[in-house]
């Protein structure tokens, strides 16, 4: 008895160790699709439309990186992950890339031994409520139940936001957004908290949008982003500069609907020939096509054009840029120079 | 003259190990057991390699560090800056709890649902097959999910009792709350303490609950020995005197005077802010998982205590009848008893699998040692291989526990044979 279920354990852990380490670049190619841990459902960045075609911001990033690596855009497998279960599916192989609105943290990229490759969202924690609870601050959330998705950052963010504020609450864990939603709608929790986007998004799916306000209170951080392994460092670069290409193509005005022109008729602005490969051969470098860049964009637009289109103000979803805006708008995004 | 020579002595030769059956059956069992262990090194030498190769190697220290999160059923002190241990202690009380609520309630039904459908009654024992036949078909997550939604969308929110004219109202007398949080019951009070006991540093126990405890089981203990003198009257003058309003004095009384000598009240739950405060909470996550698996589990119970009773010959009941006992007193005195030694192995591998089943409350975020060990400690600290390990001992711990504990018992009332 003792032995199988040790050996279950190890059958486990033999799989969850899995085929780490190996050249993810070279596994991508042989496979000739890209396994993207996306989340089980966040309308706006990562959600099935009506044809089970998976599209949202960070679908975006998926598409881009297949894009770059196999030149087309729907070699994507995409793998549906919760807040508990994405980080296993990544360390063990299951998926090459994970973008699921991620939190960056010290923990884990040092001890969760992963690779952030950059952040495309800057959130921070935010709470709904229902208009009715009459309730406008989240310093007035003293004996408040809320629900709270388990194996997030939001989970102790939470907790040292209503220690520090010497307030009680009641957490109601819940594994997916879909979950949360049921039991916020049906008044099971007076709170759901999570990132601001994630609520915004998840509001913009309910019948009485306005029946719900976001509290003013952002009570952390959240730099959102796609993320690797450890220990494969050319694969992470490579996913690096996919998402800093799309950065560089919204500051230097390449869009999908130029990039292609640009790509046939070189300019005379170096920077934006070395990005789409027409002079210099950066994608080379690392095991890729020269035109890497310029199918990252044309697979799904910019990084401008991602967020528009799938969580931008004129989405029923409605984020206004922010701090996700351009350096050169004020905004945090900034992208090294393709040299 | 005779000329007897030995037997050619045996000469041994290697073919024999694979053709002479005196040999054949030792050869393979220990080229299984040669196979079994290399694929067991194999795993073994694979995951410490790729955890090496992944630079996490094996440790508990995690256990010692602060957990960051919140439980909210919690049967012991917990703060988010407990450790994690704790919050795996937690669970595991919770665990066990959801457990030991579910074994009860699903004996108690498995048997009431067991005996009514070897009714005469055709209506009661038909709709006790359909009930059999309905639960056990049906996968048990099904009932937690099902049993969880019913809750959520059907009971009123709190919000619904607030106000001059509210929407619901608290059953009972005012005493009971039934929400789509959770139901609030009346908790119990003391307004005397007798302090707390201290085990270690970190567990404290209601010296209160102590003396409760001790002063039923001595209560108890007195009234099984007036039951026993009386079977001795019994036996040696065929009278047996009238004992139950002794023994209900013995065991009420003690309690009931040291119960007022502590002050023993009742706090109601009121509605206070965003919630009810006060009472007991049994959280709808709770709820629902003793009532899926306590309904589950009753309809395999009721097929076993169904099948204890049928292996008892109808002649013992009829002889029985024939003393002259009623039936009721059949039942419990004559097939019962015997049907007991069939029914209690079957029932071990019930109890184990309610307490298996157990881990499926992340279904409903009810958060035993699967949702916090395996859960958010796991999905904190990234400790997948020691999580994972740490909570199989347990289980098979309580389940180790549990076995003994019925074969125990399974033993004290099995046919004693010569």
């Amino acid at each position: 008895m003792n032995k199988t279920v040790f050996l279950g354990a190890l059958t486990v852990a033999g799989l969850a160790a899995g085929i780490a380490g190996a050249a993810t670049l070279d596994d991508v190619k042989a496979r000739g699709k890209l396994n993207c841990g996306v989340t089980t459902g966040l309308v706006g960045f990562a959600a099935p439309d009506a044809n089970g075609e998976w599209t949202g911001f960070d679908v975006g990033i998926c598409r881009a990186v297949a894009a770059a690596v196999l030149g087309d855009p729907k070699a994507v497998e995409f793998v549906p992950t919760t807040g508990k279960t994405r980080f296993t599916a990544l360390a063990s192989g299951e998926v090459d890339l994970l973008a699921r609105n991620t939190t960056w943290t010290f923990s884990r990229d040092v001890d969760l031994k992963f690779t952030f490759i950059g952040i495309n969202y800057y959130d921070g924690q935010g709470f709904m409520v229902p208009k009715a609870l009459g309730v406008s601050s989240a310093k007035e959330l003293d004996g408040a139940t809320v629900c709270i998705q388990t194996g997030t950052t939001t989970e102790l963010n939470l907790a040292d936001y209503f220690r520090k504020n010497n307030m009680n609450y009641e957490p109601v864990p819940i594994e997916t957004n879909a979950e949360a939603q049921q039991q916020f709608l049906a008044g099971a929790c007076d709170v759901y908290t999570t990132d601001a986007s994630g609520l915004a998004a998840t509001r913009a799916t309910f019948e009485n949008p306005a029946d719900y306000v976001l509290l003013p209170e952002i009570i952390s951080k959240e730099p959102l982003g796609p993320l690797v392994r450890h220990g494969d460092d050319e694969w992470a670069d490579i996913n690096m500069w996919t998402l800093n290409a799309l950065i560089s193509a919204e500051e230097l005005g390449v869009t999908s609907a130029n990039a292609a022109d640009m790509a046939a008729a070189p300019g005379n602005n170096p920077e934006i020939n070395r990005l789409l490969g027409t002079e210099g051969s950066l994608g080379a470098m690392f095991g890729l096509s020269d035109d890497w860049a310029k199918n990252a964009i044309l697979a799904g637009g910019n990084y401008g054009e991602l967020f528009e289109k799938n969580i931008g103000e004129n989405t029923p979803i409605g984020l206004a840029r922010g701090l996700n805006a351009q350096w050169t708008e004020g905004g945090l995004i900034y992208s090294p120079p393709f040299r | 003259m005779t000329t007897f020579t030995d037997p050619p002595a045996e000469s041994f030769k290697l073919s024999m190990l694979v053709y002479d059956t005196r040999y054949r059956s030792i050869t393979f069992q220990i080229l299984a057991l040669v196979a079994v262990l290399l694929l067991f090194g194999w795993l073994t030498m694979n995951t410490a390699q790729n955890l090496n190769d992944l630079g996490k190697e094996p440790s508990f220290g995690f256990l010692g560090e602060s957990a960051g999160y919140d439980i909210n059923q919690r049967l012991i002190d917990y703060s988010s800056q407990s450790t994690h241990l704790r919050a795996a202690f937690v669970g595991l009380l919770n665990t066990l709890l959801v457990a030991a609520m579910g074994c009860a309630t699903a004996t108690v039904i498995g048997v009431i649902v067991g005996v009514l459908r070897l009714s005469g009654n055709w209506l009661v024992a038909r709709l006790m097959t359909v009930y059999v036949e309905i639960f056990r078909n049906v996968p048990v997550l099904m009932w937690i999910v099902l049993c969880m939604a019913i809750l959520i969308e059907a009971m009123p929110a709190p919000s619904a009792f607030r106000g001059d004219n509210p929407d619901a109202t608290m059953k009972l007398f005012d005493t009971i709350a039934i929400t789509n949080r959770g139901v609030y019951i009346p908790e119990p009070l003391f307004s005397r303490s007798l302090g707390n006991l201290h085990i270690g540093t970190a567990f404290d126990i209601s010296i209160n609950l102590l003396a409760i405890l001790f002063v039923l089981g001595v209560s108890l203990w007195i009234a099984r020995d007036i039951t026993r003198r009386a079977n001795a009257k019994q036996e040696a003058t065929g009278l047996r005197p009238r004992t139950w309003h002794t023994r209900l004095a013995v065991i009420v009384l003690p309690t009931a005077i040291l119960l007022a000598f502590l002050g023993f009240h009742l706090g109601y739950p009121e509605l206070k802010g965003f919630n009810f405060a006060g009472g007991t909470y049994m959280r709808n996550s709770l709820i629902a998982l003793w009532l899926a698996l306590s309904l589950y589990t009753a309809a395999f119970i009721a097929e076993i205590v169904r099948a204890g009773i049928l292996a008892i010959s109808t002649g013992q009941t009829e002889a029985a009848a024939a003393l002259g006992l009623r039936g009721n007193r059949i039942m419990s005195l004559v097939v019962l008893p015997q049907a007991m030694r069939v029914i209690i192995p079957p029932l071990i591998s019930q109890y184990l699998n309610l307490t298996k089943n157990s881990s499926l409350a992340i279904a409903v975020g009810y958060m035993d040692i699967t949702g916090t060990l395996m859960g958010i400690t796991l999905n904190q600290t990234g400790r997948e291989l020691e999580t994972v390990l740490l909570g199989m001992l347990v289980y098979l711990t309580i389940s180790l526990i549990i076995s003994g504990v019925m074969n125990w018992y399974n033993n004290r009332v099995k046919l004693v044979e010569r």
